[in-house]
């Protein structure tokens, strides 16, 4: 089985839902992200994203931008992200989805990315600037099925659209929670559960949400609704106004504590 | 595709795109899911209106009632004498109303965004041509309009900016990266994605994800169109030779798309900046590689990680790293020649056309001109150039006037 698959099935007899945490590789140095990725991985992180830099990050909000610059001017390239994957596999069992827009994947290669990616330990991809519609291309050129693709779904997906990219998806479907970049405010509880109920019509796979998740109470409301709660730009403020503290790590291993906990679901 | 690109060929025009917009490996619609759905829903609007005449009469009325078209076709007597060499015939969008080729577009947009009962436009720009021109049709729709522009543009071309205030649009400055096209670009699009469901993106060139390369050609092909007709008349033959600027590529695709299946040369024109030797230059087509930017798969100037990188041009409007992906097509099957132009030798080319011909041609588009001083030497006196004059110098006077001192 999966590590992805498993995960979700430990979690449900547990009575938890998932807690997805989104880190950009790299940031503020690659020593310093090891350091905060142990800890948020101590601290009870259920699945890692770690985010590929990428100069034009036109999904992100200002707040992802940043770290992707901070990343970037630290000469951090996928080759590193790679090299990371294969650090944090060798102490934990946890899920690792590469976070990443297309173009640095491209210019890798598409099967050398591959074969990279699935040695190193990681257990899936997303692509943010990535479509159903252009993935054959990578996709034909992967020589196995060891790496999930994880397809996003939109509150502007239609229902028969929600079909069509449910069943080229496997390991979980990344639920977007609002049309914005990642990071903006203004969280609907309502918007999400209409948006999941459609979801989970069209697919059996675990669904998480993601965008604009950041305290505690609202991971607590939409692991409510979800199988998974996605936090990102939450993470990256507290690196960003942290940079210079010894304890950052430290930090971060709190805020993941007390958002790991708000996805237990009690009753 | 073999390469033989004068004689017999199948028709290029036929070919291009497929239903996803794919000009044969480039293209493509490469975005965020939120905005996949705004996209297909476009591509439905442009094919049903496209080919309805209560929309293509609105468009033509427009065209030569409001924007003033047919544009002239000048016979540039003085700078072809002085070439001793083929005659030069220029395209004048530049007497276009805004002084560009951009209205073009952005009336067959903004009148699409009406169509579809859209109320609010947002567009990037570079030069501020494109700004001014959405926002000028913005104006007479009475649709609400925010432009976005990178900082370093905001302070090169100040005088776009306060005719867009003027105009009733919001000009948002964007400082991230360089401050230009590229990142203006980024944060329309990321404003689009949380203002999709009410607002139309008005993108300025034949970039971007499907349909707007297809839309952005189709609104601009009417300078081909015209130039084929007013060249016939004038001269009685097809020009030999076609030559226009290329930023994202509007202005050449315009020009370019009606004679593709014609027997003639074209040259698209990157900025070299200060050289293509150095690392501050626009060449996408000459120096970049493929890769993916601002939603689709076309030439890019990226480093070996996939980072994009800054582009340098004097003129902001080709201050850009990638391109239509159209132009990545026509540069793979040998269809267009792209050639690019330094600053410095689009700055003489400016002086020489305002000094020769009495006008004073937008920085982007001298860089046409440059390329067309280089070429009509090399010509007999009888053969035929036309260079898209793609708008007019006042916009640019302050960087000529700093430039000076
Ligand atoms: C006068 C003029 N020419 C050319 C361009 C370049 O754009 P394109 O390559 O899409 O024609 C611009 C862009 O701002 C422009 O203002």
């Amino acid at each position: 089985m999966s590590r992805i698959t498993d995960t979700f099935e430990k979690l449900k007899v547990k009575n938890e839902k998932a807690l997805v945490g989104f880190v950009t590789a790299g940031d503020p140095d690659i020593k310093r992200s090891m350091e905060i990725i142990t800890k948020m991985c101590d601290a009870g992180m259920d699945i890692l994203e770690l985010g590929v830099p990428f100069s034009d990050p036109t999904a992100d909000g200002p707040v992802i931008q940043r770290s992707s610059a901070r990343a970037i001017d630290q000469g951090v390239t996928l080759k590193d992200v790679i090299a990371m994957t294969k650090k944090i596999r060798a102490n934990t069992d946890i899920p690792i989805i590469l976070f990443s827009y297309y173009n640095p994947i491209h210019a890798y290669g598409l099967k050398t990315f591959y074969d990279d990616a699935t040695r190193a330990g990681a257990d899936g991809i997303l692509i943010v600037d990535l479509p159903p519609e252009e993935s054959d291309e990578m996709t034909s050129q992967w020589p196995g099925d060891e790496l999930s693709l994880i397809r996003l779904v939109a509150p502007t997906t239609p229902a028969e659209r929600m079909k069509k990219i449910a069943n080229g998806a496997s390991g979980f479907l990344y639920m977007v929670s609002k049309t914005g970049v990642t990071g903006s405010d203004g969280l609907d509880n309502s918007e999400i559960s209409s948006t999941y109920s459609h979801l989970s019509a069209a697919s059996d796979l675990p669904i998480c949400v993601g965008f604009g998740i950041s305290t505690p109470e609202q991971v607590a409301a939409v692991a409510n609704i979800a199988d998974g709660v996605v936090i990102g730009s939450a993470f990256e403020r507290t690196i960003e106004d942290n940079i210079d503290k010894a304890d950052l790590a430290d930090l971060l291993y709190e805020q993941v504590k007390a958002c790991k906990a708000a996805t237990i679901i009690n009753g | 595709m073999e390469t033989d690109n004068t004689k017999t060929r199948e028709k290029l025009t036929d070919q291009y795109p497929d239903s996803n917009g794919h000009f044969g490996a480039f293209g493509g619609r490469y975005v965020g899911e939120t905005l996949m759905p705004a996209l297909l829903e476009l591509d439905e609007a442009f094919k049903k209106y496209g080919s309805d005449p209560a929309f293509i009469d609105e468009f033509n009325k427009l065209l030569e009632h409001y924007t003033g078209r047919p544009t002239p076709l000048f016979h540039a007597k003085r700078l072809s004498e002085h070439l001793k060499g083929a005659a030069i015939y220029f395209k004048r969008e530049d007497l276009a109303h805004t002084g560009a080729h951009k209205i073009n577009n952005t009336l067959g947009q903004v009148l699409l965004a009406h169509f579809m009962g859209k109320t609010k436009v947002i567009a990037e720009t570079g030069a501020g041509q494109h700004g001014v021109a959405t926002a000028t049709v913005a104006a007479l729709f009475g649709l609400e309009c925010k432009v976005f522009m990178g900082t370093e543009d905001v302070r090169r071309q100040a005088p776009n900016v306060k005719r867009m205030g003027l105009l009733g649009a919001e000009v948002i400055p964007v400082s991230s990266g360089s401050g230009t096209l590229k990142d203006a670009m980024n944060e329309a699009m990321r404003y689009w994605v949380g203002a999709v469901r009410d607002t139309f993106y008005v993108i300025g060139s034949v970039a971007g994800p499907h349909p707007y390369p297809v839309m952005v050609r189709d609104f601009q092909k009417v300078i081909g169109i015209e130039s084929k007709r007013q060249i016939l008349k004038q001269a009685g033959r097809l020009p030999d030779m076609l030559i226009a600027c290329v930023g994202g590529g509007s202005n050449a695709m315009g020009l370019f798309y009606p004679f593709v299946d014609d027997p003639m040369e074209m040259v698209g024109v990157e900025a070299a900046g200060k050289g293509i030797d150095t690392e501050k230059h626009a060449a996408t087509l000459g120096m970049g590689t493929i890769g993916v930017l601002h939603g689709s798969k076309s030439y890019v100037l990226q480093d070996e990680n996939g980072q994009i990188m800054e582009a340098h041009s004097i003129s902001a409007g080709l201050d850009y790293p990638g391109v239509g992906p159209e132009h990545s097509l026509f540069k793979e099957i040998k269809r267009v020649r792209y050639e690019s132009i330094t600053d410095e030798q689009a700055l003489e080319a400016f002086y020489t056309l305002s000094k020769l011909e009495g006008i004073i041609p937008a920085l982007e588009s001298s860089h046409a001109i440059a390329q067309a001083m280089i070429e009509a030497p090399k010509m007999k006196m009888d053969d035929i150039i036309i260079v898209n004059l793609s708008g007019r110098g006042d916009k640019d006077l302050g960087i000529i006037f700093s430039n000076l001192d």
